[in-house]
This record gives structure tokens, sequence and C-alpha cells, in this order.
């Protein structure tokens, strides 16, 4: 009894410890953007903010990042919306009516997934200049939407995979073609894939630099990219830059904390079958 | 093939809609440009009104009640926006890089692997990529794994709290790379003296000055190794998770049976768990290394793109983009995806060969 107590006082210690080593980052993130400037230095970076909290700073980087708040925010919604459902499209044919060829088909466009977007992207930037598509945020959600192909169509097909075929065959004898039974069986029993679908997709785009910097001009830019920018500026107050890296970091944090559910599973999907 | 054929007068008719509406709008708009709110949408509208048009030839093929064909093309549209973004682009890139395409206007004069050799010979910048990158490699899969099997095995002890522990542990996987080398950026500042701040700070009000360090402006190759913090602190939580999945699907009758053979605690860990835990290791090895052959936002925003903490992933960039040398570019870039296919393909192939089992 007394060495479990002992053993679960050094697991508690041991616990506590790596969670102060999490929530460090979070912590000066938050302690640094409720400063005035006058208290942001060096020497005192660890110490408590004197005289109240100073929110406009919250106000101060969300002017600096405003315009591409907007920017992430047009491009991310359609874009998680459209890919989720050619996704579930994808995954529902995939995983339901197989064809001779088709999981080679699948490990074709998985692997999609895994290659650094740098061995792609000279053609991407030369073709995307050719339709025109360069420069604005409707190219990059065409970029997101095909390039998230893979990872779309692979948690929609597990998910799928794993629903009893004799559903889909007493629809059959109901008359319902494969259409018909994706749009009255499938469709319906779907909404759990989707929310982890539409929410991996969303942190992805969000989070997305690569693309994004080489893809968009200045004035389109997501928030990524304007970030980064801000941080080698040198110009900005590091309370402001706190203040607007964690506005930024914002939306998935929020998605994570009310439905980190969904974003686990989206994350256990890219193991394969993990 | 078709042997049954279910004419459908209203399926017919809309799809004759589709594809007429489809095909004209197509046509018009190669014609003009479409554009809505200040954006050029010209090739998007064309992208949808090309789908409005195969639609309609997809109604015809339902109509043949032959469900692979159908399968297969309501899955094409899929099939070649993969084909040619993904592998049409690799091939344009390989082609790119047998060039000698320098400067704003495409040259494809013909170049044999010049660009590989440059690479490999006399280049000192690509050589501390190299090295950097095989030092991330290395220090990120290690810190992952180690912590993530070590958090799993802490929150298997069936602890109070564990759901906010993973909780904690896993929230910095939501943040971008580029917010996490901002922040970490800060944290690992190198000053010394009185301009001392962030975690050295820390350590030198706790009294551990040993622990006061250059961090990533330490000498290199060491420096590079500090680049690995920020990278672990966001996906231990990761490779935590997918030990704990590993770990759930051990049954209890298992260790039970252990127990009851008089097995401790730590032995049934060393003999049962971490055995029967090799395969996730794989997953997570695999996972983590492409991750980190590919690394590319977490060290621009670290780094600010200077030369002593370079990547490929940098030095595509900015050969390409800054220096306009887009065959090296493309060179490089055909190099990384090497670099991940060995690692991934073995691996694609092995999933592909269980699924047909199955």
């Amino acid at each position: 009894m007394i060495r479990r107590v002992l053993s679960h006082t050094f697991f508690y210690i041991i616990l506590l410890a790596m969670a102060a080593f999490y929530l460090l980052p979070i912590y000066l993130m938050l302690l640094t953007s409720v400063k005035p400037f006058n208290q942001v230095d060096l020497k005192t970076m660890w110490a408590l903010p004197i005289n109240g909290l100073h929110i406009e700073n919250f106000i101060a980087g969300y002017k600096q990042l405003a315009p591409n708040i907007n920017n992430s925010l047009m491009m991310v919604i359609p874009e998680a919306l459209l890919s989720s459902l050619l996704g579930s499209l994808n995954g529902y044919l995939l995983a339901k009516w197989k064809f001779r060829g088709s999981n080679l088909v699948f490990t074709l466009i998985l692997f999609g997934m895994f290659i650094p977007y740098q061995s792609i992207l000279i053609p991407l930037v030369k073709f995307m200049q050719a339709i025109k598509l360069y420069g604005d945020i409707p190219g990059l959600i065409l970029v997101h939407i095909i390039y998230g192909i893979p990872i779309t169509t692979l948690i929609f097909r597990n998910y799928y995979a794993g629903i009893e075929t004799e559903i889909l065959e007493a629809g059959k004898i109901d008359g319902a073609g494969l259409m018909g039974l994706y749009r009255y069986i499938m469709l319906p029993l779907s909404a759990p894939s989707f929310a982890v679908v539409i929410i991996w997709q969303f942190t992805q785009a969000w989070n997305e630099f690569l693309f994004a910097v080489i893809l968009t001009n200045q004035s389109h830019w997501p928030v990524t990219v304007a970030l980064n920018n801000l941080a080698g500026s040198q110009l900005v107050q590091w309370n402001v830059l706190m203040a607007a890296t964690l506005l930024a970091a914002l939306p998935t944090l929020l998605v994570y904390l009310f439905l980190g559910r969904y974003f686990l599973r989206g994350l256990m999907a890219g193991a394969l079958k993990g | 093939m078709f042997r049954k054929f279910t004419l459908r007068v209203p399926v017919l008719c809309l799809a004759l809609v589709l594809i007429i509406v489809g095909a004209v709008c197509v046509v018009v708009l190669e014609k003009t440009q479409l554009i809505i709110a200040g954006k050029n949408i010209t090739s998007i509208a064309i992208l949808l009104c090309g789908l409005v048009f195969y639609a309609g030839i997809v109604l015809i093929i339902s109509m043949f009640e032959n469900e692979t064909m159908l399968s297969i093309a309501l899955l094409l549209p899929s099939m070649v926006a993969v084909a040619i973004f993904v592998y049409g682009f690799i091939g344009w890139s390989i082609r790119v890089s047998l060039t000698q395409w320098k400067g704003l206007n495409p040259n494809y004069a013909w170049a044999g692997l010049k660009q590989y050799y440059l690479l490999f010979n006399n280049n000192p910048r690509f050589v501390i990529d190299v090295r950097n990158t095989g030092m991330f490699t290395v220090g990120f899969i290690l810190g992952c794994l180690i912590i993530g099997l070590g958090l799993a095995i802490l929150l298997d002890q069936k602890l109070k709290g564990e759901a906010l522990f993973r909780g904690i542990f896993l929230f910095p996987m939501s943040i971008s790379f580029i917010a996490s080398g901002v922040v970490w950026g800060w944290l690992m500042n190198p000053a010394t003296g009185n301009r001392i701040t962030g975690l050295n700070l820390i350590f030198q009000k706790l009294g551990l000055d040993s622990l006061i360090s250059l961090w990533h402006s330490t000498p290199q190759p060491w420096g590079m190794a500090f680049t690995v913090l920020p990278a672990v602190w966001q996906l231990s939580g990761f490779t935590m998770a997918l030990y704990m999945g590993g770990m759930r699907s051990i049954s209890d009758d298992l260790r039970e049976a252990a127990r009851v053979d008089g097995a401790s605690e730590f032995q049934i860990y060393q003999y049962i768990i971490l055995p029967l835990l090799q395969p996730v290791t794989l997953s997570a090895v695999i996972i983590l290394a492409h991750m980190s052959l590919k690394i590319f936002d977490l060290i621009v925003a670290l780094g600010n793109k200077a030369i002593s903490l370079d990547v490929p992933g940098i030095y595509m960039w900015t050969t390409t983009f800054d220096g306009t040398n887009y065959a090296q570019g493309a060179a490089i870039g055909v190099l990384m995806l090497i670099s991940v296919a060995v690692l991934v393909i073995p691996y694609l192939i092995n999933n592909m060969r269980t699924e047909t089992q199955l």
C-alpha cells in the first residue's frame, strides 16, 4: 500500500513537471500579451503584470492581423466543407464498391499525403499562373482541396469500412443503387466522420505555411504568413506580437478545446491504421 | 459489360441538360473573364462547368446499372486531380531538375544530372542541409518516442486526472509551426549577461547555471539539436496518443495472466507490452521521419533563414524563388521526395498488402 502511494506520488510529480513544460509557452504568451509595453523587459519576462491587465494589446494585435485572419477564414471554411464532401464520396466508393485495382488506386492517392510539397512547387506555381489563379485566395482553396484528397479519402474510407455491409445489402434489396445507398444510408451515418474531416482540414489549412507564402501575394496573405512577417520585422512590440500570436492560434486552439475528441481521431487516421 | 440498360427518360433529359449547359458555359467562359468581388475566378468557373458536364455523363453511365463502371466514373475527377497535381507535377519537377533553367524565363535545355552533381560536389550549403536534417531527424524521432512512450505509460497507470493531462500533452499539436516557432524563439533567447532572458533567466534564478545555453545559436552542428525542442513539444503528445491507442488494444486478460504468474508491473511492460507495441513504434517512426525530412515552417519561424540552421526545404525555397535558379530548386525538391519515398513507399505497399488480405 505504501509502495503504491509512493509510486503514485512519483508519477504525479513527473506528470506535473511535464505539464509545466507543455504549458510554459502558452503561459508566457498569455503573460506577455497582457503587459503594457513599459513592463515588457527582458529581465522581468516572467514577472506578473503590475497595475492590471492590458487587453489593448489584443486590439493592437488584431489590427495588425485582421485582414489576414479574414483571408484565412475565407480560405479555410469553403476548403474544409468542399474537401469533406469530396473525401466522403471517394471514401465510400473505395470502401464499399471495390473494383479490380481499387486498392492500388487508393495507395497511389495516399502517397500524395506524404510528398514534400517542395517537389511539386515549381510546376504548381507555373500552373497556377497559367490558369490565372496565382496570388489570390480561390487558387489557394483549390490547391488545399486537391492536396487534401488523400487524407480526407483515408479518414472516410476507414470510417465507412467499419460500417456493416449488411446494411447496404438491405438497401439494395429495397432497390437502391450506388448513389441511392450513399444518399439514404451512408450520408446520414457520416456525421461523426464529417466532424473529424472538417476539423482536420480546418486546422491543417489554417496552420499551413508553404503554399500560403508561395501562392498568395501580400494583400491576400493568410494569417501564418502575416504572423511570420510580423515576428521578423523587429518593429512590433513584444507584447503586441504575443497577443497577435495568440490570436492567430486561437481558432485552432478553440477547436481543440471544444472538439478535441474529433481532432484526435483525425490525428490518428494520419498514421494509417496506427 | 452493357448487359443491362434501363432507359429512364427524366434522367436522360436531366443528363442532356447538364451536358449542354456545362459545355456551353465552358466554351463561353473560355472566351471571357469572370471576375467576382475583384477576384478572377474564370478557371474555377470553368472547372465547375466541366464538372456539371461530367455529372451529365455520369448520369448516363448510371443507367447502365454497372456499378463498377459507375464507381470508377465517380472516382475519376479525384483520380485525375491527384494524377496531375501529384504525379504529373513530380514528373515535371524531375524534368526541370534535368535542365539549366536559371532566371525567370523557362529554359528546358537539357543538362543531364548536372544540378545533382553541383549539389553533391563542392556545395557547402547542401552539406550543412544534409547534416542539419540528419541531426534534426534523429533528435526529433528519439525525443518524441521516448517522451511519448513515457507519457503513455504514466497515463496507463489509471491515475486521477488522466484526461486533463492527456489534453495538456496534446494541445500543442493544434498550433501552427509558425506560432510555435515565434514563441520558442523567444523562450530560447541566447542573450547572456545582463540581457539574459527566456528559459536561461529561469535557469539562472533557480541556480541551475549549468543549464544556461545558447540554444539554437550554439555553434553547429549542435545548435540544430535545439530546434528539436519545439518540434518535440508539438508532436510528443501525438506519439503518446499513438502509444495509448496501441496499449488500449492489448487485452487486460494478458496483463492479468502475467500478474497471476507473478510478474511485476515492470516485467509486464518489459516482456509483454513493449514487444506488442513494436508496430506502433514503426508507424510513429515513419510518420515522424517523413515530417522531419520535410521540416520547413518551424525552422523559418525560429531561424529566420539563417544559414547555420538551413534545411533542404528552405534551400529549395530561397534558391527557386529568391535566386530564380529553378533547375537547382527542382533538384533539391526531387531529392527531398526521394528521401521521403524510400521511407514511405515500403510502408504503403505493406499497408496495401494487409488490406487486400482482409
